[in-house]
């Protein structure tokens, strides 16, 4: 079996989509380009989320999990959240695999219990071992602001997490909307995350919050990273449609 | 919470019996032991006699905790963790769930223990849970998720017992389920790697907890002289603190040198403890074994002190499975 890169967005916001492409319709591209779309939803305590159905939807659409969670409890949240996408690609992917060897409509519960725990060894190993490369995308509209700090705190813990991992990692951090521009860049690809505070935007325009158009732009930057590689890039893993 | 949402398993009643698919062993279910993220354990009769059984949803986690009972129950000698029965799956209208048995341990929570046995059995039951983890070291692993909630004090001697392997990693990798109390990467002391000082920071962390019952938040920043703080604020803390300090730091490679420490530690404190209140004492052991020397004539003092000191000290012994 091939070791291939696991190639995330995480999209961190706090509410609807208001502005550009239907977010739900960019997710599915990118699921279309090989990655997997999570979606983390952040509250306030005693806030009631409208984006609910929203938030849902990007990730089902994205191949993704999504997950709503108070300000408080971030940090845990948001690493679980990507090592469970994580191991929710692989598992598409051996679930594949096992298909091919076992027969279409086989599940891998449709192996004896005492055989399952071979398959779990190897999800296991490939999600200790295989690449990965997580774009963070990350809502700064005016509702955002006070839960910035919290959200640094959690991209942080994710760096701690994905680093006591044996593969290697790349991140790349987009806010959205953008002082001057929609989407706006603030880490390009790098192995460390480290030093946000100093670069997240301190104001942004209120009111308009562009996940479409957010979406659109994470496509774009994964497409010019693969293409700076070179064509012959090493294999990436599809999600499995089921 | 995923993206393909998964169905619960509500919760079985009382009475309802489990069939394997698989193995056609049947279990007859007692009551609800607890849940959590992964399912819901349940008190269970069968021909085995009591045992307990983990419902859950997602067959992966439930056989990736499989997977890590098999590999204890391997091990010779040593009890790490409930003993491993099986693994199947039981149908119940229509759908299938995943479950596995496992040993029932009839203990009580560590801390509902300690508050009804006296603050001194703390320091006896982390030796327990030292020598206990150095043997899981010794095997490659590394327990992870160490936590309160995840320890139960069985029998008689008093034995400290860990449930919940869902966190359990081999050495080297790292560690994916954790606590944020427990868990030194949110302390910002340290990664997530699997290695023996992951463990050890735990059980210090472990015992802050009983210092500070209710827990309490990481500061904004040197989160290492908040925790120093936190111990020498705490009259029941203090006396640990060169053992806590070097935990919490990394300072221990191995469990068996931490245990040692505490070992040596709470020796010193006994014999302390011995000397200046002798006749006060509240120790059961000691009240029992120096009642008939009392009917003698009068003793010495300090052949009292000696005694009792001595039999603590192969109490202690007896109590942390050093001996018999
Ligand atoms: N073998 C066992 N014997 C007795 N009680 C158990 C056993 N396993 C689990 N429990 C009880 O069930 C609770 C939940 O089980 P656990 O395995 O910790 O689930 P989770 O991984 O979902 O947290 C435990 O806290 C404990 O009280
Ligand atoms: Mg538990």
């Amino acid at each position: 079996m091939k070791k291939g890169t696991l190639r995330q967005i995480l999209l961190i916001t706090d509410g609807c989509s208001n502005q550009g492409e239907d977010p739900v319709a960019m997710a599915a591209l990118a699921r279309e380009h090989g990655m997997t779309v999570n979606v983390i939803g952040v509250l306030d305590e005693n806030e009631r989320t409208e984006g609910l159905k929203e938030i849902e939807n990007i990730a089902l659409s994205g191949g993704g999990i999504h997950q709503l969670v108070y300000a408080k409890q971030l940090s845990h949240t948001v690493q679980m959240v990507t090592r469970k996408a994580m191991t929710q690609t692989i598992q598409g992917f051996i679930h594949k695999e096992l298909q091919s060897i076992l027969g279409h409509d086989k599940e891998i519960e449709d192996l004896p219990p005492d055989k399952r725990g071979q398959v779990v060894e190897v999800v296991d190993e490939l999600g200790e071992t295989m690449d990965l490369e997580v774009l963070i995308m990350i809502d700064t509209s005016a509702s955002m602001q006070h839960k910035l700090p919290t959200v640094e705190d959690a991209l942080l813990d994710l760096s701690i997490s994905l680093h006591s991992r044996i593969g290697e990692n790349e991140y790349a951090l987009y806010a959205f909307p953008g002082k001057r521009k929609q989407v706006e860049r603030l880490m390009d690809w790098t192995p460390i995350l480290k030093d946000i505070h100093t670069i997240f935007p301190k104001l942004t325009t209120g009111g308009i919050t562009p996940t479409g158009p957010a979406l659109k732009e994470a496509i774009d930057a994964y497409q010019k990273k693969r293409s700076k590689r070179g064509l012959l890039d090493d294999g990436y893993i599809e999600e499995s449609s089921s | 919470m995923t993206g393909t949402s998964k169905n619960q398993v509500a919760d079985v009643p009382r009475g309802t019996t489990i069939s394997g698919k698989w193995n056609k062993q049947t279990y007859q279910i007692m009551k609800k032991l607890g849940s959590g993220a992964l399912g819901t354990v349940y008190l269970a009769d069968s021909v085995k006699g009591r045992v307990a059984l983990k419902i859950g949803t997602d067959s992966m986690s439930i056989t990736s905790e499989v997977n890590v009972l098999k590999q204890l129950s391997m091990v010779q000698g040593t009890v790490l963790g409930p003993f491993f029965y099986e693994i199947d799956d039981w149908e119940r209208s229509g759908k299938k769930f995943p479950f596995y048995v496992m040993e029932y341990i009839d203990g009580e929570p560590l801390f509902t223990f300690i508050n009804r046995r006296g603050k001194e059995w703390i320091g006896i039951l982390m030796l327990q849970l030292l020598r206990d983890l150095s043997a899981l070291h010794r095997e490659g692993w590394v327990f992870g998720d160490l936590k309160p909630d995840n320890l139960l004090v069985e029998g008689s001697p008093p034995t400290v017992r860990w449930l919940d392997v869902g966190g359990t990693t081999p050495m080297g990798r790292s560690v994916k389920e954790f606590t944020e109390f427990f868990d030194r990467g949110y302390w910002g002391l340290g990664n997530r790697v699997a290695e023996p000082s992951y463990d050890l920071f735990s059980v210090a962390m472990i015992v802050l907890n009983a210092g500070y019952p209710k827990r309490f938040d990481r500061p904004k920043k040197d989160a290492e002289h908040y925790l120093m703080n936190k111990i020498e604020s705490s009259q029941l803390l203090k006396e640990y603190k060169p053992i806590l300090r070097k935990a919490l730091l990394g300072k221990y490679g191995y469990a068996s040198e931490m245990r040692q420490e505490l070992f040596a530690l709470l020796q010193g404190e006994k014999t302390n403890v011995r000397k200046n209140k002798v006749n006060s004492s509240h120790s059961r052991v000691a009240a029992r074994q120096t009642r008939p020397k009392a009917k003698k004539k009068r003793t010495g003092w300090v052949e009292t002190v000696l005694l009792v000191a001595f039999l603590l000290f192969f109490y202690t012994l007896y109590l942390v499975g050093h001996i018999f």
